[in-house]
């Protein structure tokens, strides 16, 4: 059965182009980058190239790239580094639909640190509460980290704006941009964020690859202690291999960034729209206008997500659902609960995230079996009769 | 991944016995649109208080579809009394088992059931006896208590797995522990 992959926002496919730049440094090519003969040291001038070509795609210097294990300690080196720069500072602020890589840290420090963390809340459309973000600045707010797009949702947060606020008032900020990067134009400069997360298995590159873009000039104390790599900032021999695939990665994210906002934006639109219209009872979760390209997350009346899963997987589409049933908690989503999405739709939203690797014969295919599968599922809900909730 | 036996999956994909039943004359509802899941089962009993029909509608996952459509099932050509005595593990047995964490699809299978037998018999299932321990799920600790000593139930999560409560907002989870606490030091 031909596979159609449209879960991009949890995982994708390792380029062709990305496997053929990393395999001679996964076979004959293994020296280490630090040592001091020829072998290693042309392993040390690729890995130098790949730095650039990630600076290049964020337009920051090469010296200001970080390479990590993945997002999650990225997130996590950013928040301990603000935390140990500014120790007499308790309070941190972001917002209620951030990813579980960071928000269980804050739980944590909450708990364990005697942190007081302020969740700014978002709208029904998933749009932050901006007033109350700028009010909660104070002098005691250590660092300030939102998520440039929602991984849900694909929402995305007015980052550059909050970052000049955040520059003003003298505030640390740093952005998660796991979901943002290679899907809408990224540029650290021009935007003013102190320090950037990204991730090489959401675009392209292998998973175990990540990076921390730091602000030249912040006083960052590494999270994971050890030897001089990565300027003293990250101990660990190099992973040269996905440091390379992802240098890669970057430089392919940078050329195909126009079509990720016409082609496969149009095939997502395409897609939305011939839901919206075949299948009554059906709803957008988040903002139409300020969305990442490729994302659609798309909730049916009266029917459960996993059910949906279950029968897409059936005919090969892979897709996901922020119902409560996939993802071993009981409650639909923390996003969909905290934008308010009703509960008769919540639990029957479902997530499309695509790729420039994705047709349109692929968006026909999920249309001509999402149709039948919603059609399945309320003929046996008890809350759904003669075409309309009941 | 779709960690189900083959039995729940074929359940799930051809649920027998769905939809409202012409002529029933007993019904039983649990669940709700908020919590994720629900079941709606009909029955038709003959004047010998034999299930001579039975048939569901569920809103939920594949093993709220399969635990109900084994119910229907298990439960025709029974009498009210043998099905009285019907337990969440027949219906999850007679499915080849469901996974941990979806064992409260064959318990809401077993609730829909003893609700239609009242509703048949006329009897007025009384407001639930006990203190609300969930508020999310509305599960009392009589419940919990009971839950525990039938399946040997030793964590919160165990709990959460049979009777949803804890899974919600998770504020109740210390209460619950103090339950079972309360069990097992009663032996």
């Amino acid at each position: 059965m031909k596979i159609v992959y449209t879960d991009n926002n949890a995982t994708t496919k390792v380029a062709d182009e990305v496997i053929n730049e990393m395999l001679p440094y996964l076979g004959q090519l293994y020296g280490n980058p630090s040592s001091m003969h020829t072998f290693g040291g042309q392993v040390d001038k690729k890995v130098t190239q790949a730095r650039q070509r990630v600076a290049d795609l964020i337009n920051a210097d090469p010296e200001e790239i970080v390479f990590t294990s993945c997002g999650t300690e990225s997130d996590n080196s950013a928040i301990y580094s603000a935390i140990n720069a500014f120790p007499d500072k308790k309070h941190i602020i972001t917002s209620n639909v951030e990813h579980p890589a960071i928000n269980n840290l804050y739980k944590e420090l909450e708990k364990t640190k005697g942190y007081e963390v302020t969740f700014v809340p978002v709208d029904k459309k998933g749009l932050l509460d901006l007033d109350l973000l700028y009010n909660s600045m104070s002098q005691n707010t250590a660092i300030i980290s939102l998520m440039w797009a929602n991984n849900e949702t694909g929402v995305l947060f007015p980052i550059e704006d909050i970052a000049k606020k955040a520059n003003e008032k003298g505030i640390l900020f740093h952005t998660d941009a796991v979901q943002a990067t290679a899907k809408v134009p990224i540029d650290v400069k021009k935007t003013g964020v102190d320090m950037l997360s990204l991730s090489g298995h959401k675009i392209h590159a292998p998973k175990g690859i990540g990076v921390l873009y730091v602000k030249k000039g912040f006083k960052f104390s590494p999270f994971l202690i050890g030897g001089h790599q990565e300027g003293g900032r990250r101990g660990g021999t190099e992973n040269t291999v996905s440091i390379i695939g992802l240098g890669k990665a970057c430089e392919m994210a940078k050329e195909n960034l126009p079509i990720m906002n016409s082609t496969v934006k149009e095939l997502r639109d395409y897609l939305q729209n011939q839901l919206l219209e075949k299948i009554p009872g059906s709803s957008v979760n988040g903002d139409l206008e300020q969305r990442l390209p490729n994302t659609l997350s798309i909730g049916f009346d009266a029917v459960e997500g996993e059910s949906i899963l279950l029968l897409l997987d059936r005919q090969g589409i892979c897709a996901s659902s922020g119902s409560a049933c996939t993802s071993g908690s009981l409650d639909p989503s923390h996003v969909l609960m905290a934008m308010e999405v009703p509960f008769k739709s919540a639990h029957g939203s479902i997530r499309f995230s695509l790729s420039h690797y994705n047709t349109k014969e692929e968006m026909d295919h999920i249309i001509a079996t999402l149709v039948p599968t919603i059609q399945k599922l309320r003929d046996m809900s008890p809350f759904w009769k003669d075409g309309k909730m009941i | 991944m779709w960690d189900y036996t083959d039995k729940v999956k074929d359940h799930f994909l051809n649920p027998r016995n769905t939809g409202e039943l012409e002529g029933a004359n007993a019904i039983g509802e649990t669940g709700s649109l908020n919590c994720g899941d629900a079941l709606k089962l009909f029955l038709k009993v003959n004047e010998n208080e034999r299930i001579v029909d039975a048939t569901f509608m569920t809103f939920g996952c594949a093993s709220a579809v399969a635990s109900s459509s084994a119910l229907t099932e298990i439960i025709k050509g029974m009498t009210l009394d043998d099905a009285a005595k019907l337990t969440n593990d027949d219906i999850s047995d007679y499915l080849g088992g469901l996974p941990k964490a979806k064992m409260h699809c064959s318990v809401m299978g077993q609730s829909a059931l003893k609700k239609a037998i009242a509703d048949y018999r006329g009897v007025q299932i009384l407001e639930k006896p006990g203190q609300i321990v969930c508020e999310c799920f509305d599960v009392t600790d009589l419940e919990i208590i009971d839950a525990v000593k039938a399946n040997n139930l030793e964590s919160t999560d165990d709990v959460t797995n049979y009777l949803k409560a804890g899974g919600g907002c998770g504020q109740c989870l210390e209460r619950i522990e103090e339950v079972i606490e309360s069990v097992k030091a009663k032996g």
